[in-house]
């Protein structure tokens, strides 16, 4: 039983008030909806639960933001304890005082039943804010988040902030961090990427999920969003012509799988894409519906020769991915599968 | 005369608020659909000069839509805005109110034309389908066809081309790629040069795209039995120039892409990409690509 729920602990609850569009966030995410679409979506009044496989089991639980304020009961003890990580998203162009209140009394629950617990913030609808009026709402809300918490006593919870829209990246790329801090084996991962950036020339690399372009990991770099953002648009292009020319010459019902494998030795997406000021995108499928993507700058030094030291590399961290996860119980979901072949 | 001949005019014409110049900026100046918001009404004619394959130079006349313009443009400027017109491109809102009325202007326009410039091509492009249910867009277009096909056969140009087009999907690239293709003079070269260059590279298939727009120039295939995508070539257009927008982040633009060992995409001449989908991906890159240089001088 105890195994179990350390397993289970990668499941994200997220709450908010009614209409700060928490929905919007899960559908655009994690289904690929346009951003547009989500205008026109229902009411949630219904807890949802959604199951996403990358490297680890992700749940993520929408919680309808109706009710008012948080009422503790026995149901909400046992959801707080199995959860991973608290996501309160904050409508940024709404009165958000009320949210405040809210989140502070649902942070003392949850801090209570679950110390361990994740609190992340996502100070969301930021597209229509200036830039100067981004900041100031992020400072504003720091700080009466922080005074609601002391005063409550609880001074010394972690919270994250993150500024989120959907109509650009900056969901992905909160949701990337959030997520990984539910990966326990995160630090191999990184130290792995890390030796795989010492040893070819990558500039930067990440550790993609194919279905939602949120990473799981990335080397120990600080993060360029213009640099996430490049990538996340290099795996859409990837699958997109990938997609497009899918052999389809056998007369039987799933012709994919047959010619595919005989296609491409594992099966596996590859693409590598020169730019004229030299540096290389790279993007090569690992296991579990994740790809690596790498900006790659040869330098001096031919591409051939540098692609093929990559590519080596890359073989070997690859391995090392199957040989971490090869006792995981999870099988890849057909929602995975279903995108890629 | 012969550097007259490279210089093409188009007209583009509608009435207001059609969506004139958001295709203009998406396909020549590499706005995104969302950019277009902010673009202002058209005062007057517009002009852009846009350098096309080297060679040929559009000359495109984004007319303003308004009332007061397009009066002006029947009785003063006439003489001025339809003389030694190639192409007139007329745009139709789907969700106009008024129909009769816009129909009205294409008339005008083409009696215009009848008179300065009679053998010019004509194209009406329904613009903004994506406000119309998916269900009702064919049977839209049907009836919009057949009554504007009926007016313009009533003026002497009796092959009207026509497209339903919207600025958020593909179907503007398959317009624009057709309206530009009808202008390109050695067409037949570079089939042929295709096909030779398709059996050597035993490819699936192979598209030229002119590079700074992307819009389809040509293809291998014109009909073989393959199950492919019919939407690809504007599918592809959109990909790439996704990716080009996306690789101008990086302070560059694109120079090759590899797919899988089996599609290559490349430069081929200055003003060109080609697309080349090879039908085994067994062959090493090196050979593939040393091909596709050898290729350049045919295609200048």
């Amino acid at each position: 039983m105890n195994a179990d729920d350390a397993s289970s602990k990668a499941t994200i609850l997220l709450m908010g008030l009614r209409r700060g569009g928490k929905s919007s966030i899960c559908k655009v995410v994690f289904h690929n909806m346009q951003p547009l679409d989500t205008l026109y979506l229902e009411s949630t009044s219904n807890p949802t639960m959604e199951h996403f496989s990358t490297l680890i089991d992700l749940a993520v639980m929408e919680l309808p933001g109706q009710l008012n304020y948080f009422e503790p009961n026995y149901d909400s003890e046992r959801l707080f304890k199995s959860v991973g990580a608290l996501v309160y998203v904050i409508d940024s162009q709404d009165e958000y005082m009320n949210a405040l209140t809210n989140f502070a009394i649902i942070v003392e629950y949850a801090y209570k039943v679950n110390p361990d617990i994740n609190i992340e913030v996502l100070i969301h609808k930021v597209d229509g804010l200036s830039e100067d009026f981004k900041v100031e709402t992020q400072r504003d809300i720091m700080q009466r988040t922080g005074e609601e918490l002391l005063e409550l006593g609880l001074d010394g919870v972690q919270v994250s902030f993150y500024l989120t829209s959907i109509f650009d990246h900056s969901i992905y790329e909160a949701f990337s961090r959030i997520v990984q801090k539910l990966i326990s084996e995160l630090p191999f991962l990184e130290n792995m990427l890390d030796n795989l950036v010492q040893h070819s020339k990558i500039e930067k690399c990440f550790l993609f999920d194919i279905n939602s372009k949120i990473y799981v990991s990335t080397d120990s770099s600080p993060v360029d969003i213009v640099m996430y953002e490049t990538c996340a648009e290099f795996v859409d292009v990837t699958i997109d012509l990938h997609d497009l020319y899918k052999i389809q010459n056998g007369p039987d019902a799933r012709p994919n799988e047959a010619s595919g494998a005989i296609a491409r030795p594992q099966g596996e997406v590859k693409s590598v894409s020169a730019l004229n000021n030299g540096v290389v995108i790279y993007l090569r499928q690992m296991i579990r519906g994740l790809a690596l993507v790498a900006l790659i700058r040869p330098d001096d030094t031919d591409v051939e020769s540098c692609l093929t030291v990559v590519d080596y590399n890359v073989d070997i961290f690859k391995k090392g991915l199957e040989q971490v996860w090869a006792h995981a119980r999870i099988e890849p979901s057909p929602s995975q599968a279903g995108r890629k072949s | 005369m012969s550097s007259n001949n490279n210089r093409k005019k188009l007209l583009l014409m509608g009435r207001s608020g059609s969506g004139k110049s958001s295709m203009r900026s998406i396909i020549f100046s590499n706005y995104s659909a969302f950019d277009t918001r902010r673009l202002g009404a058209t005062i007057d004619v517009e002009h852009s000069h846009l350098r096309f394959l080297g060679n040929m130079t559009l000359n495109l006349w984004d007319c303003g839509g308004q009332d007061v313009f397009m009066e002006n443009y029947f009785s003063q400027q006439k003489d001025h805005i339809f003389q030694m017109v190639q192409v007139l491109i007329h745009v139709f809102d789907v969700e106009s109110q008024e129909v009769i009325k816009d129909i009205e202007i294409f008339t005008k326009a083409l009696n215009q034309l009848k008179k300065y410039s009679p053998d010019a091509k004509i194209f009406v492009l329904l613009h903004k389908m994506d406000l119309v249910q998916r269900d009702k867009r064919q049977e839209l277009f049907q009836i919009m066809m057949s009554k504007l096909q009926e007016t313009s056969a009533a003026y002497g140009f009796p092959d009207l081309v026509g497209f339903s087009t919207s600025i958020w999907d593909e179907s503007l690239y398959k317009a624009w790629s057709q309206i530009i293709c009808s202008l390109i003079p050695n067409m037949a070269t570079y089939q042929s040069n295709l096909k030779k260059l398709k059996a050597v590279m035993d490819a699936r298939e192979i598209i030229l795209f002119e590079r700074a727009t992307f819009l389809v120039i040509c293809s291998s295939n014109t009909a073989t039995g393959e199950l492919l995508d019919p939407k690809r070539f504007e599918k592809i257009s959109n990909i790439m120039k996704n990716f080009k927008q996306s690789s101008m982040k990086l302070k560059s633009s694109f120079k090759t892409l590899v797919l899988d060992n089996t599609i290559f995409v490349s430069e081929l001449s200055p003003n060109m990409m080609c697309f080349i989908v090879l039908n085994k991906s067994e062959s090493p890159q090196e050979l593939v690509l040393e091909n596709i240089k050898k290729v350049r001088v045919h295609f200048q």
